[in-house]
């Protein structure tokens, strides 16, 4: 019974194929691959619209406010007015604009963070598609995102966007390498770039009710929360913000972007945000694998998405908690303390490998990136530059 | 392999590459270099060599792509290129390319199709990157650091002292 | 019409001399330095259709120095590129046509 109910969405699909089964071999592999598209795309756009007005409500209890509660009940159905509202809106595109480049920016852009969402796997059995080198697949069409951001800001013809793209790209420039290179302790401990044979090593429990997460280990809690720190970067979300913060750039590189292009980039920002939870829960969070020895008949998918809604939460949670921080101040965290505890990662994992797997191989590579997070924290403090403060109250 | 994928692939990089060389604005040749990189990545596909497909598109459109964006910004003066064709450029282009069609048209050994071979995993490009191709390996990790020190050096702006 | 190895190469040729019409005809240096890419990249498209096309079981030499190629072709644009932002800082132009201050 279980069994069946989690592979239900495999039968549903083997089911739609069976009227085709005496077509020629290529004819099966593109209606497979299209059904595929039409439910990952189903799925991620309702989690998108299920999540703008999530956000909305969980940042307005956050801030002792109710969130939008008036469209449909709890007001739900905000995400049908706000696309209402943005497909009737006039869309302008400036008289000297770069036509075909301001019309193809958020089209790639929205393309590049969509085509991230096909290699992760969601449930047993069910990575759209299965390619042997997966993680480099969702890293290449990742770093093409910073070509289509720079498109759109050349493309508008205004100088603010034009700045908000260069500070988008060198902040997501900056970001990509802790990004990628604290991936490379899982794949060196599991020896595959596959995300099923990545999902597949973390199965199981050691002691008997730790699962085999990689989360679970110094080096993997480490890289994990590096790698969550990149993925709020990428994705240019609070406290990283800069190249959309209102305040500073108006909307940074979408300034000249109304209606419904608009709301691509802010679609696309929301399914990279999916697809950065997404390959985390893969890589640190042990996939679809459920936590607690006991509670395997629950579905995979269902604890896929359990564990990706937790990390949107956390999204959530950071960007209601967090101030926004400077360009500066994000360039010098990624160059100066990132990137060396990112290395600091790749040896722990390899001392974890080599002490032997178990409570010794945990102790050193603990104590491997110890060290050096102490070491970065005292040569990297800000020596105090403003003489202390002092109070003065009214008597 | 499939030849409708082949002829298709085929057509979208020329183009995109003949864009990249004769478009006027420089901004638009460098989007179309880029479009031709992936369809070279896409070549790569077809040919069952993925990995260096995908190293393909994450190197050069990922990064040498945005360099020449990045380039181009910064030293903004000359954008436009010239109207007039270079005569001299085409015709040596045109001979060298009918040198080249033509040693490929006579050999007869060339015109195999392809043989079934396994598909080449990543772990087997790791295994010989790491026993056959160990020095070629470190090599290009020295190059590598050497062209980022010289780059920083050659675009580092003198600072006075005080 | 299954592709052959002579089909491969016909259009790794032509991006080639494509690569070289960008590299000769044009006079910005970031144009020449597209045009030296295509021809790397033409080039790298030779290597891997020759594994390909190649006996059956064969180490795969032709995938390694398309890796290595594409590395170097990465690190050779960077110092490129970086030599162009130099000249342009003090020559104010990016015109390889006036860039012939050695010559004579």
């Amino acid at each position: 019974m279980s069994d069946s109910l989690d592979q239900i969405f495999i039968r549903i699909k083997q089911l739609l194929l069976v009227p085709l089964a005496g077509a020629p071999d290529w004819v099966t592999q593109i209606a497979s691959a299209l059904i595929n598209i039409f439910a990952l795309l189903g799925v991620f756009l309702t989690l998108f619209a299920l999540i703008s007005v999530l956000e909305r409500k969980i940042l307005g209890r956050m801030q002792n406010r109710y969130g939008p509660n008036r469209v449909g009940p709890f007001g739900l159905f905000q995400p049908v007015a706000d696309g209402i509202k943005m497909l009737i809106k006039e869309d302008i595109v400036p008289a000297r604009a770069d036509k075909i480049v301001h019309f193809l920016a958020p089209i790639l852009i929205a393309a590049t963070a969509i085509l991230a969402l096909g290699i992760i796997p969601y449930g047993r059995n069910m990575t759209p598609f299965a390619i042997d080198g997966g993680i480099l697949f969702f890293f290449a069409v990742g770093s093409t995102t910073e070509l289509a951001v720079f498109m759109a800001g050349w493309g508008s013809n205004n100088k603010f966007s034009m700045l908000g793209a260069m500070r988008a790209i060198a902040q997501m420039i900056s970001y990509e390498l802790p990004l990628i290179i604290t991936v490379l302790p899982i794949v060196m401990v599991v020896g595959s770039l596959a995300p099923d044979t990545i999902v597949a090593t973390q199965d199981g429990y050691a002691f008997g009710f730790v699962p085999r997460w990689f989360v679970f280990t110094p080096w993997g809690a480490a890289a994990f929360i590096l790698f969550f720190i990149s993925g709020l970067v990428e994705s240019n979300r609070t406290p990283f913000d800069v190249p959309e913060g209102e305040s500073e750039i108006v909307a940074g590189h979408m300034t000249e972007y109304s209606g419904f292009k608009y709301a691509t980039f802010f679609m696309a920002e929301y399914i990279g945000m999916f697809a950065i939870s997404g390959l985390a829960v893969t890589l640190f969070l042990g996939g679809w694998h459920a936590p607690i020895r006991g509670f395997e008949f629950i579905p995979s998918y269902v604890w896929f998405f359990t564990k990706l809604g937790a990390l949107l939460f956390v999204y959530i949670w950071v960007r209601g908690t967090l101030p926004r921080t400077r360009i500066d101040q994000i360039m010098n965290f990624a160059w100066k303390f990132m990137l060396p505890m990112a290395f600091t990662c790749i040896i722990a994992a390899a001392v974890w490998h080599y002490a032997g797997r178990g409570v010794a191989g945990w102790l050193w590579s603990f104590a491997v990136i110890a060290v050096v997070y102490f070491t970065l924290s005292i040569l990297l403090d800000a020596r105090r530059k403003f003489a202390p403060r002092r109070y003065r109250f009214a008597e | 392999m499939n030849s409708a994928a082949f002829v298709i692939i085929a057509i979208l990089t020329l183009a995109a590459a003949l864009a990249a060389a004769s478009l006027p604005k420089l901004i638009h040749a460098a989007l179309s270099f880029a479009v031709a990189f992936i369809g070279v990545a896409a070549f790569y596909f077809l040919l069952g060599a993925e990995f260096v497909g995908l190293v393909q598109v994450f190197v050069y459109v990922g990064a040498v792509a945005v360099l020449i964006v990045f380039t181009i910004l910064l030293t903004r003066r000359d954008v436009q290129g010239t109207g007039k064709p270079n005569w001299g450029g085409a015709i040596i282009t045109i001979a060298v390319f009918g040198g080249l069609l033509w040693a490929i048209l006579k050999t007869p050994s060339l015109s195999v199709a392809a043989p079934q071979i396994e598909a080449l995993t990543v772990k087997r490009i790791g295994g010989v990157l790491m026993t056959d191709y160990v020095w070629p390996l470190q090599c290009v990790g020295l190059l590598l650091t050497a062209a980022l020190i010289g780059a920083l050096i050659l675009v580092m702006e003198n600072r006075d002292e005080g | 019409m299954t592709p052959t190895l002579q089909l491969f190469l016909v259009v790794s040729a032509a991006l080639f001399c494509i690569g070289l019409l960008a590299a000769l005809s044009r006079r910005h240096a970031i144009f020449i330095l597209i045009g030296i890419e295509l021809m790397l990249a033409a080039a790298n498209l030779n290597f891997i259709a020759f594994w390909r096309f190649g006996p059956h079981p064969q180490p795969p030499t032709g995938v390694m120095i398309a890796i290595f190629s594409i590395a170097i072709a990465a690190a050779e644009a960077v110092v490129g590129l970086a030599m162009v932002i130099a000249v342009y800082r003090h020559f104010r132009t990016t015109d390889v046509d006036q860039l012939g201050q050695l010559k004579g």
